[in-house]
């Protein structure tokens, strides 16, 4: 039975006195690849901003509206642990350049200051490494600050600190946008395999990609829901004549 | 945004700096505590430099005023010092500041004003460049004291010499040398700025010139100087401002003499090598007035010349940012 | 006649080109000249007994500078304690803050002080803690030398933390954490190399400074490790000595101005070292 780790209700988000977000409403299920697509500037950022509090930050910062995470406002709670049960990996790679690799992967404990057994640590890292598909690269230089991996390597190295947290739900802002094509393989890959353990949540404006890996695909236009629903119907049969068209490439 | 069509409150989050705790009043929880303690201690931080800047001003000013009193304005215009009938005038130290930091800015901007050209223009890399560079930055480093050291026994007998030579008074110290000495520690300040300056002019506005079939010396007269003029500007009041404030080089080398100045030969004495000078000899009380409010006068000038290069610095990246 | 002009032309450009190129060496000279004078006068007063004396009284040969350079060591110490975590936070705070009125105010503020002449810090030194303390000490050199410290340090931790991505901050936020731990163990850390070499240069700067010192710790003939009492430093003592009458006191003013331009020149190669080695690439 599908359930509904994320639902989100009647959201409005902007800057100011624009409004980037209107009336956001749709469910993310547990355990399956959900992708949020749309040209440019149609505020997906913005909506994966919201789900793990990372809007606020922004000055003038507005929004109205619920999610709910496993059925608590996340706006009605304290935003430090909404942001530790959601993981985020951004699109340009930024694993921490003081830190190793070992301690880039254990970072979410060492910044906030949770102290872990050795034993724990080295089974968070190995386990992290190895779910993000990294371990067998970097399993001899832990140690070394990971300033000298490629931009792909970096990029795991940042799914894999997300990871380590044990979130609920990991969310991804165009992972792969800044990477070629060989290491997008690589990370498709990684999430189809991740999708047993935990939800993902990606933002993509690469359509193909959306079509390869996503259960369910969310359309954004305008900041506004068009349309919402498994991906297999989506893509061959959309029920909104907007989804059809960015689809079929008339723009975007 | 449509105002208020919407039937839902749209939550205004008024936040005049990006930061998560605005939010955690919902929540309560002790980051919010955490981090407003931590950004009240980085506040305070700032406003007590500021404050101190502040009270340094006060205490000038509150310091000065039994001189200030005593004298009024004629403390500016007065020549005679004197500790013994405690009579107090500036206006020799004045006269002896102004003197040798112009001189000393005169002397300079040739050597820097070259130093400049050729490290943002003539040769960005290599050897030359390089050991150019690196002579620049350590100069700047050379302590005070040892610019005086080296003015005592280098300059001086130099000076000297060449006094007798030309039939004049041979004290060897006096504003000439002061003036050199000081001319060689403000090269490096605003030889440094400049090259800065210089580097900054765009390419393509060179290349148009050159492309025009002007020479270097023309592109650098026409179009780099006048681009750069502002910052320029800036590196000169800088560096006069530094000359003006420089006390143990020239305390060695201007010959200590409360009088005022004849000429560019006679011994003299700047406000700052004055106060180095008596400050610790000062028994009056009005004595060490007058000479606090001599500090305060070097405070003041320092200060517009500050906020007057931080201008022209201003200005001249404006025109950098077009 | 163009042929005429344009050889004109480029005669003044070649004229140009070697007064520049001489004008800028020539700026060289009075660098290679102190230090070959030093060098040469004061090297030949270097010797093991040099650093472990107290100074003779005039009259008397031999005689060291080691009171100097130990007051030097506690002047400086003061003012790098005293200064160094004030310019930290503020330069923490300006780099938070760039675009506010009140922090543009904080960056005119440090702009003047670090205008001030230096003699001016050593009245503002006398006036607070001399007077107070009824006599000259090495805390009141400290302070003295703190507030020249205080914009060297605050401009160079402001210019580091400047570069630092915004991207780094975001990374730290979406693992939870919160606002000052990130500003402490993220950033700070990053910044950590520019930092120190900041820190480094104004310490080589305010080592050589002898202005504020004049009437704050005022020099001491003997060794003291009180700081409430007088206490003697190297350009103190080459100030003192090169003034004085007396040829061998002359000779202790090389060898002590040799020893002083080592530690500045030291200091400096070290932060540049530093800065090379620590730095931290995004």
């Amino acid at each position: 039975m599908e359930s509904d780790i994320l639902r989100i209700e009647n959201f409005y988000a902007g800057f100011g006195n624009s409004t980037i977000l209107k009336n956001i409403n749709f469910s993310v299920v547990e355990n399956k690849i959900t992708s949020i697509m749309g040209p440019s500037g149609c505020g997906k950022t913005t909506l994966i901003r919201c789900i793990n509090r990372l809007h606020e930050f922004s000055p003038g910062a507005t929004f109205s509206g619920k999610i709910l995470l496993r059925g608590e406002d996340i706006y009605s709670i304290n935003p430090i642990s909404v942001r530790r049960k959601i993981g985020m990996v951004f699109q340009r790679p930024n694993p921490f350049p003081n830190m190793s690799i070992y301690d880039n992967v254990i970072s979410g404990y060492i910044l906030n200051g949770i102290h872990l057994s050795r034993e724990e640590k080295e089974r968070i890292v190995t386990t992290s490494l190895k779910k993000a598909g990294l371990w067998e690269e970097v399993k001899d230089s832990l140690h070394r600050r990971g300033t000298f991996l490629s931009g792909g390597q970096q990029q795991r190295l940042c799914i894999a600190r997300a990871l380590a947290m044990n979130p609920d739900i990991l969310l991804l802002d165009e992972p792969t946008s800044s990477l070629d094509p060989k290491s997008t393989l690589l990370i498709e890959q990684l999430m189809e395999e991740l999708k047993q353990t935990i939800t993902t949540l990606i933002v993509t404006h690469n359509i193909s990609q959306a079509a390869r890996i996503s259960d369910y695909v969310a359309f954004l236009y305008l900041g506004e829901l068009i349309e919402f629903g498994p991906s297999n119907k989506i893509f061959t049969n959309p029920e909104n004549k907007k989804t059809e068209e960015y689809l079929t490439g008339k723009f975007g | 945004m449509k105002k208020t069509s919407k039937k839902q409150e749209i939550k205004k989050v008024f936040s005049k700096d990006p930061g998560p705790w605005n939010f955690y009043s919902r929540a309560g929880n002790k980051y919010f505590l955490m981090d407003w303690i931590f950004k009240k201690i980085l506040f305070i931080s700032g406003v007590s430099i500021f404050f101190l800047v502040l009270m340094i001003f006060i205490f000038l000013v509150l310091n000065s005023m039994p001189s200030i009193k005593e004298f009024g304005f004629r403390f500016f215009l007065s020549k005679s010092w004197d500790p013994v009938f405690e009579k107090f005038g500036a206006l020799p130290f004045i006269a002896g500041t102004i003197f040798t930091s112009f001189l000393a800015l005169l002397i300079s901007l040739p050597f820097s004003l070259s130093i400049s050209l050729y490290l943002g223009e003539f040769s960005k890399s290599g050897f030359f460049s390089g050991f150019l560079k690196n002579s620049i930055e350590l100069l700047a480093g050379v302590p005070s004291v040892v610019y005086g050291f080296f003015g005592m026994f280098v300059l001086i007998p130099i000076v000297r010499y060449l006094e007798i030579k030309f039939n004049i008074e041979p004290y060897g110290v006096g504003i000439f040398t002061s003036s050199i000495i000081l001319s060689i520690m403000i090269i490096p300040f605003s030889a440094s700025l400049g090259r800065e300056v210089i580097e900054l002019i765009p390419q393509d506005i060179k290349e148009a010139a050159y492309s025009l079939g002007s020479t270097r010396y023309e592109v650098i007269k026409r179009v780099v100087l006048p681009y750069a003029k502002s910052g320029i500007t800036a590196g000169i009041l800088m560096a006069l401002g530094r000359a003006f404030g420089e006390t143990m080089a020239v305390t060695m080398v201007i010959g200590n003499s409360n009088v005022m100045p004849k000429g560019l030969f006679s011994p003299a004495n700047t406000m700052a090598s004055l106060i180095a000078n008596e400050f610790t000899e000062a028994v009056s009380r009005i004595h060490l007035s007058s000479l606090i409010e001599i500090g305060l006068v070097l405070f003041i000038i320092s200060a517009v010349f500050s906020i007057m290069g931080k201008i022209f610095i201003h200005k001249f990246s404006i025109t950098e940012n077009g | 006649m163009d042929n005429k002009n344009i050889s004109k032309r480029i005669f003044k450009d070649r004229i140009f080109t070697v007064c520049v190129t001489f004008l800028a060496f020539i700026a060289c000279l009075p660098l290679l000249g102190i230090l070959f004078l030093i060098i040469k006068n004061g090297a030949s007063s270097i010797n093991l007994g040099f650093f472990i004396h107290l100074p003779k009284p005039v009259g008397e040969e031999g005689g060291g500078i080691a009171n100097a350079i130990v007051g030097t060591f506690i002047v400086v110490g003061i003012a790098f304690l005293i200064a160094t975590p004030i310019s930290l936070l503020t330069g923490i705070f300006l780099s938070e803050n760039r675009k506010s009125r009140f922090s543009e105010m904080v960056r005119v503020s440090i702009d003047i002080l670090s205008g001030i002449p230096s003699i001016v810090i050593g009245i503002i030194a006398y006036l607070w803690v001399v007077k107070p303390m009824k006599g000259f000490s090495a805390l009141s050199g400290g302070i003295a030398l703190a507030m020249i410290m205080l914009p060297v340090v605050i401009k160079s931790a402001e210019e580091t933390l400047k570069l630092i991505p915004y991207s780094l901050r975001e990374a730290s936020f979406a693992l939870g954490v919160p606002y000052y731990r990130t500003v402490l163990k993220v950033i700070l850390p990053t910044g950590f190399s520019g930092i120190i070499t900041g820190v480094l240069i104004a310490v080589a700067r305010i080592a050589g400074e002898t202005a504020p010192l004049l009437f704050t710790a005022f020099g001491n003939p003997f060794m003291n490790f009180n700081i409430t009492k007088p206490v003697n430093a190297l350009p103190l003592l080459v100030f003192n000595y090169a003034t004085s009458p007396y040829e061998q006191w002359h000779k202790i003013a090389w060898g002590a101005a040799f020893i002083l331009i080592i530690i500045v020149f030291v200091v400096n190669i070290l932060a540049r070292m530093i800065s090379k080695k620590w730095k931290v690439t995004f």
